[in-house]
């Protein structure tokens, strides 16, 4: 068992101090650089805090739809081909529903200022 | 180094010009960059940008239109009285500065953020999708018989284009899959009128002032198709910056647009438009899991790649507002 801090304090810690120290010294395309730099770094953090949750219920719903057990990505895998073959389609239960969770949680990592998804936590049924 | 063949070249075309000055790379990518300049005349220094691709760069990707073809275009476009800049030059072998062409800098900004957002550019916003439509309008109705040799394509052929490259990243996306079929689904043939398509009409191809639409520019994408297209492509989500009511490049309204199309003389199908426009989410999509192959695999191991990789989430949330919108 490794030690704390967790990697997601470690690179937490990191983004904090680029973006309020290093930042606002930097000027340029090396600026533009580091915000993009920073973005990763703040997408990791989420990725470690919230992927684990999010890939256990993806699991478990894909098994549901399936009716099979895999690895996630397998289960998507088969999931594609159902889709890809017309054998799955938005009339069948829960799949549009599924779509809709998995969606909103790679958004909540990649990018939870989007505007698209922003509206549709606000509107969530 | 630059200068110095610039010079060169521009005195050749240029009467009167002593040299250039002030030359800066704008972009460079695996075959072609621009290069803004100043031409230096004693009557006053004139704007220009050079595109080219460089003597020795690697071979075009197969979909572009090529910089002759490209050069012509803008020419005409230019002749037909649309906003396009006069092409000044177009490349000789002989000069050493590779292939491409020579055009007039028109003053402006590409920047959608600052479009969209900046104040000088509030009077310009709404009347943008109107005036689009109209120039959307002028480049479908320019004359075929005058128009360069281009890849023709389908809505049909575009599909498969798409499905072959997403199954190249051996990726699974349940989302793009329903886009796939769904786009199968309604695919609504060949176009009955097949015109020329600009086929990268939207942000960072237009020059905005504060009086509106300045120039088209990067007809790298150019084909033959459905002139519907262009109309679906600038409709896409990903072009609206965050103002995602506003569907015409987060400016203005698909009326508008249709409205100012319609008033140059052409007939908008809007049911085609919005296959377009999820076509184009799906396109947007893919590219951007293209930028994290070659983030992956290529020589340009960038932070910006990688982090665009990721924004193909960003377009299958979208295709799901357009094909399974929830009951709100």
């Amino acid at each position: 068992m490794q030690d704390e801090p967790t990697p997601n304090e470690l690179i937490k810690a990191v983004a904090d101090f680029l973006r309020s120290e290093i930042a606002p010294a930097i000027k340029g395309h090396n600026a533009f650089k580091l915000r993009v730099g920073i973005n990763a770094l703040d997408l990791v953090t989420r990725q470690l805090a919230l992927a684990h949750a999010a890939d256990a219920a993806e699991a478990a719903r894909l098994k549901q739809l399936l009716g099979i057990d895999g690895s996630l990505i397998e289960l998507n895998r088969m999931l594609s081909e159902k889709i890809a073959k017309g054998e799955v389609d938005l009339q069948t239960p829960g799949l549009a529903d599924h779509l809709w969770r998995t969606t909103m949680d790679k958004l909540a990592v990649d990018q939870p200022n989007y505007a698209s998804y922003k509206r549709e936590l606000g509107q969530k049924s | 180094m630059i200068e110095a063949e610039l010079a060169r070249c521009v005195a050749s075309f240029h009467p009167g010009a002593t040299g250039i000055t002030g030359a800066a790379k704008l972009s460079g990518g695996a075959s072609q960059e621009s290069w803004s300049f100043d031409i230096v005349h004693p009557d006053g220094n004139v704007g220009a940008i050079l595109r080219r691709a460089p003597p020795g760069y690697g071979a075009a990707p197969s979909r572009a239109a090529g910089l002759d073809a490209e050069a012509s275009l803008m020419q005409l476009a230019h002749d037909a009285g649309l906003p396009s800049p006069r092409v000044l030059h177009v490349l000789k072998p002989e000069e050493g500065l590779g292939t491409g062409f020579i055009m007039a800098r028109i003053e402006g900004e590409t920047i959608a953020r600052k479009i969209l957002r900046d104040e000088q550019f509030a009077k310009a916003r709404p009347l943008l999708a109107r005036q689009l439509g109209c120039v959307a309008a002028g480049i479908h109705g320019l004359p075929a018989a005058k128009l360069p040799k281009l890849r023709q394509m389908t809505a049909s052929k575009e599909i498969g284009d798409l499905e072959r490259e997403y199954r190249g990243f051996d990726w699974p996306r349940p989302v793009f899959e329903l886009a796939l079929r769904w786009l199968r689904d309604h695919d609504p043939g060949p176009s009955a009128e097949v015109t020329l398509v600009h086929g990268d009409f939207r942000h960072g191809n237009l020059i905005i002032g504060p009086d509106g639409v300045r120039a088209v520019l990067d007809w790298e994408l150019a084909h033959f198709g459905d002139p519907m297209e262009d109309l679906g492509w600038i409709c896409v989500n990903s072009w609206r910056f965050g103002e995602i009511d506003k569907p015409v490049g987060g400016f203005g309204s698909r009326e508008d647009l249709f409205a100012g199309y319609e008033e140059a003389g052409r007939k908008v199908d809007p049911v085609r438009v919005m296959f377009w426009e999820v076509m184009g989410t799906l396109r947007w999509g893919v590219m951007c899991c293209g930028m994290m192959q070659r983030f992956r695999s290529g020589p340009d191991h960038s932070m910006e790649r990688a982090m665009i990789g990721r924004r193909a989430s960003e377009t299958e949330i979208d295709l799901l507002r357009l094909l399974a919108p929830r009951g709100h």
